[in-house]
């Protein structure tokens, strides 16, 4: 543990804690303490074991499946020698948890009042008007506005963030004197998920909380943790306080891990240059762009009433005008709802374009005309998000990699057949698996496979949608690598649209930051990342987390303005405001606030 | 290059493959299996196994009760039950089986365009589905016979034409259940066609739950076949069928019930077995399902 001289008892913990499942161990020796106010970071993959040390700490493992040995003391007692009945007391009362989904955590039948008094009642036995007053004193010290307004309403009415400072709210109820989150931030916006991460600081510093903070992402670490334990496999790694851990890691996958933490973003600077006005947006790349989308825009109806009359339409994205150049990967950042991916489905005609244009290698994509498709999906092709949804499960994979080229009589027969197995080479798989069905293969084989089957086509440009987001860290770096380098050998260019910044750091020339369906900032990666312009973009790049903690005091943070959120739903007839822009540097554009 | 191995929840959310579903019948099911193999052989095997001509009357052995020459007795015109019965399992099997394999065809077909069209397709598809499925499939059968007249490939086309809504909505939920899976929206991205995303992606996935169907069917389609031909709109006599030859041992039912009675239990049998298959591949596709229904 740490060296830290601490008087305080601490306030749990665990010695030598080993879970089995069928005699197949899953956690296999792990011992930590923390003390009051503090917080240990669990750190690990999918399939490390992180998740269950916490379930049974929390004894919420199926008796009779899980075998738990070793101890856990909380105020003296051994949790894990407890009898049911007694364990109930424990939870909620001693220990909270909070989760990472929070759209499901709440009941959505019941108002967040109800469900807020409802563990008061049971924990603290208030009622009435004093019950009354600690649901809003409880959700004031979540900084839940208008809380008088709010506990009346029901969780579909409040926005992730919200729910998941509820669940906060709810987990504090009864003064714990633990809290177990369980990657309570991974699955928010990254600036939602920065609030979240001060505010559980602050109300650790206010009511000494420990906390036992479960994440796979060390810039999250170096913001909340005081010690650090990295698990894989179910052993661990390494273990001591954050500065040791971060300063000087002595396992290499610690290593792998912290460099897996966007660093450019980190290093932000908040000063911006005065942008000069240039009215329209210039779409520029070097000779004939590979990708060209002019004024570009994407909506969708919304119907309501008895009728199924037409209330008013979604601008999912608007007046969306950017070029990719041959070989060139433009980033396209941007939170949930932003618009980002449905650019990517319009391109290759998954949603239907409003208006605006699209040119595919100086080419004017006709989406009425299947001719004009059919030469526009040769030079296009996508790769998803979930590598394992996006291959079908009864095709072997070597037969969706040939499938393509037959399709559109690019090779057929033995050629097909010989340009899969070289393909599969290229993109580091066996050939002989060729005939395996993509259940066989691990989450980063099978995204090689989808990036086989993209190259089949010999394409000009991928569109990858959050290729590489559902990646444990390690096989996110390979599949980049991997991307960098066929892009190389291929001379392909990528629209890389991703919510994760270190990835796009790593693979993009240029940035483009959308924010409610429009482009605010475009530029090459370093100025936007480095010096964006835009109140937006240094919003959402400041809520990206640190890259070591000794930046914790000196970080610019801009915090979310309490404006509400804009609506993307507009009635119908709306036209957007033209948008003004300004030039910052050469390239580095942005979209002047009105 | 390494790659990390299959996650736990990787590897839980493996696919069966294709047959490994076979291992999960249980017993009733193969019950029914051994049941319908028995008809199908008999049928196939009629003639030799047949101990005499089904049609060939024998006026003084007439209506004679099971005795050692003819093991389930003789009917009004001295024809033997039990050639009968054997030549019998031909034509209900053949007409249950063909008016499903093309009702299958069809109802599939419909069901998966309207499902991948979607729109005015689907409504308009589903509400002619509805209407012919508003209709009790025997007294639909019925009239279509009555219509066409009582041929082979009438009686096919009008127990099928009853069964096709069935297949229309099974195939019509489950491509929409796949249609907006990302491997769907993958081919789609490829440029591949409609036809070949539905017949080579989205078909082999909603397979196995249109098979029950048709196992389930089937049975319903035997049961038809013989209440056309009870009501005398089955196959003209003298071909023996199942169901004429109820109707007639009714004629005699009181002096001779082993008419009836023989040729009821053979459609009671096959109509169980098929149920038990049916039921049975449904638990074993779907264990979901077991105490659902």
């Amino acid at each position: 543990m740490s060296g830290k001289p601490n008087t305080d008892q601490p306030v749990v913990e665990v010695s030598d804690l080993r879970v089995s499942f069928a005699k197949k161990p899953v956690v296999q020796g792990v011992s930590f303490q923390i003390r009051p106010g503090k917080t240990l970071a669990l750190v690990g993959e999918s399939g490390s074991g992180k998740s269950v040390t916490s379930l049974a700490i929390m004894r919420l493992l199926q008796e009779g499946v899980a075998r738990i040995e070793g101890s856990v003391r909380l105020d003296g007692r051994d949790l894990l020698q407890l009898t049911e009945a007694e364990m109930r007391r424990v939870r909620g009362g001693r220990i909270s948890m909070i989760f990472q989904e929070p759209m499901t955590s709440l009941n959505p039948v019941q108002t967040i009042g109800d469900q807020l008094a409802e563990v008061v009642r049971i924990h603290r036995g208030l009622k009435g008007a004093d019950l009354r007053e600690a649901v809003l004193e409880m959700l004031r010290k979540v900084r839940i506005p208008d809380p008088e307004e709010r506990v009346r309403q029901y969780p579909h009415t409040f926005s992730g963030g919200m729910r998941q400072r509820v669940m906060i709210a709810m987990a504090l109820a009864c003064n714990p004197a633990m809290i177990i989150a369980d990657e309570p931030t991974t699955a928010l916006d990254v600036t939602v998920q920065a609030q979240t991460l001060d505010l559980l600081k602050a109300l650790q510093r206010e009511t000494g909380t420990a906390v036992l903070f479960i994440t796979h992402d060390m810039g999250v670490v170096a913001e909340m943790a005081d010690d650090v334990l990295v698990m894989r496999h179910g052993r661990v790694l390494e273990q001591g306080s954050v500065d040791e851990v971060f300063s000087n890691p002595k396992d290499p996958y610690t290593r792998s891990l912290i460099a897996a933490v966007p660093s450019l973003a980190g290093k932000l600077q908040i000063d911006t240059v005065p942008a000069q006005p240039v009215g329209e947006l210039p779409v520029l790349t070097d000779g004939q762009p590979v990708l060209e989308a002019r004024n570009l825009a994407v909506r969708f109806p919304v119907h309501g009433g008895v009728l199924r009359r037409l209330k008013g339409t979604v601008h999912a994205v608007e007046d969306v005008s950017f070029a990719i150049g041959k070989g060139e990967t433009l980033g396209l950042v941007g939170e949930s709802g932003s618009g980002k991916s449905t650019i990517g489905k319009a391109i290759i005609n998954l949603a239907s374009v409003h208006a605006g244009e699209i040119r595919v290698c100086g080419e004017t994509v006709d989406y009425g005309d299947p001719r004009s498709l059919a030469r526009m999906r040769r030079q296009v092709q996508m790769i998803f998000q979930d590598p394992f949804g996006s291959l079908d499960a009864r095709q072997s994979i070597g037969s969706a990699i040939v499938e393509p080229m037959q399709v559109h009589g690019i090779e057929t027969g033995q050629a097909a057949r010989q340009k899969m197995e070289w393909l599969m080479e290229r993109v580091g798989l066996d050939p002989a698996r060729a005939r395996s069905l993509p259940h066989e293969f691990s989450g980063g084989q099978r995204q090689r496979i989808c990036i086989a089957r993209a190259l089949a086509m010999a394409p000009k440009l991928i569109i990858a949608d959050e290729a590489v987001s559902a990646l444990d860290v390690a096989i996110k770096g390979q599949i980049i690598e991997l991307m960098i380098d066929l892009q190389k050998e291929f001379d392909v260019s990528y629209l890389f649209i991703s919510h994760d910044m270190a990835a796009v750091e790593r693979i993009c020339d240029r940035v483009a930051v959308m924010y409610f369906g429009e482009i605010v900032e475009i530029g090459p990666r370093d100025d936007v990342i480095g010096r964006p312009g835009h109140p937006y973009t240094q919003r959402l790049l400041s809520a990206i987390p640190i890259t070591h903690p000794n930046m914790r005091a000196s970080r610019p943070r801009r915090i979310a303005d309490a404006s509400p959120p804009l609506s993307p739903i507009k009635p119908v007839g709306y036209t957007a405001p033209a948008a003004r822009w300004g030039r910052a540097a050469a390239g580095h554009f942005i979209r002047q606030t009105v | 290059m390494t790659d990390a191995p299959l996650s736990p929840a990787a590897a839980a959310a493996r696919p069966q493959t294709r047959w490994q579903f076979l291992k999960r019948l249980n017993l009733t099911t193969w019950l029914g299996v051994a049941i319908v193999a028995a008809l199908v052989l008999c049928a196939i095997f009629a003639p030799l196994i047949a101990p005499y001509d089904p049609d060939a009357q024998n006026v003084i052995l007439y209506l004679s009760p099971p005795n050692a020459q003819n093991l389930l007795g003789t009917d009004q015109f001295g024809r033997d039950v039990l050639s009968r019965l054997l030549f019998g399992a031909r034509y209900s099997l053949t007409i249950g089986f063909l008016a499903i394999v093309v009702a299958l065809i069809i109802g599939s077909l419909l069901g998966m365009i309207a499902g991948y069209v979607g729109n005015k397709t689907d409504i308009i598809v589903m509400q002619i589905m509805d209407v012919v499925l508003a209709f009790p499939s025997l007294i639909l059968g019925l009239a279509l016979v009555a219509l066409m007249g009582a041929t082979l490939t009438n009686i096919v086309i009008a127990i099928a034409f009853t069964a096709i809504p069935a297949f229309a909505r099974i195939a019509r939920a489950g491509v929409m259940a796949q249609r907006d899976r990302e491997y769907v929206q993958a081919c789609r991205a490829m440029g591949f066609s409609g036809p070949r995303i539905l017949l080579r992606h989205i078909l082999p996935a909603i397979l196995p739950e249109i098979m029950v169907m048709a196992s389930l069917w089937m049975a319903t389609a035997v049961r038809t076949e013989a209440s056309l031909a009870f009501i005398g709109l089955g196959l003209a006599p003298p071909t023996p069928t199942w169901g004429g030859m109820v109707r007639e041992g009714f004629d005699n039912i009181l002096s001779s019930f082993h008419l009836a009675l023989y040729p009821s239990l053979a459609i009671l049998l096959l109509v169980l077995a098929l149920n038990l298959i049916g039921d049975g591949l449904r638990d074993a596709i779907d264990p979901r399902l077991k105490d659902a229904s």
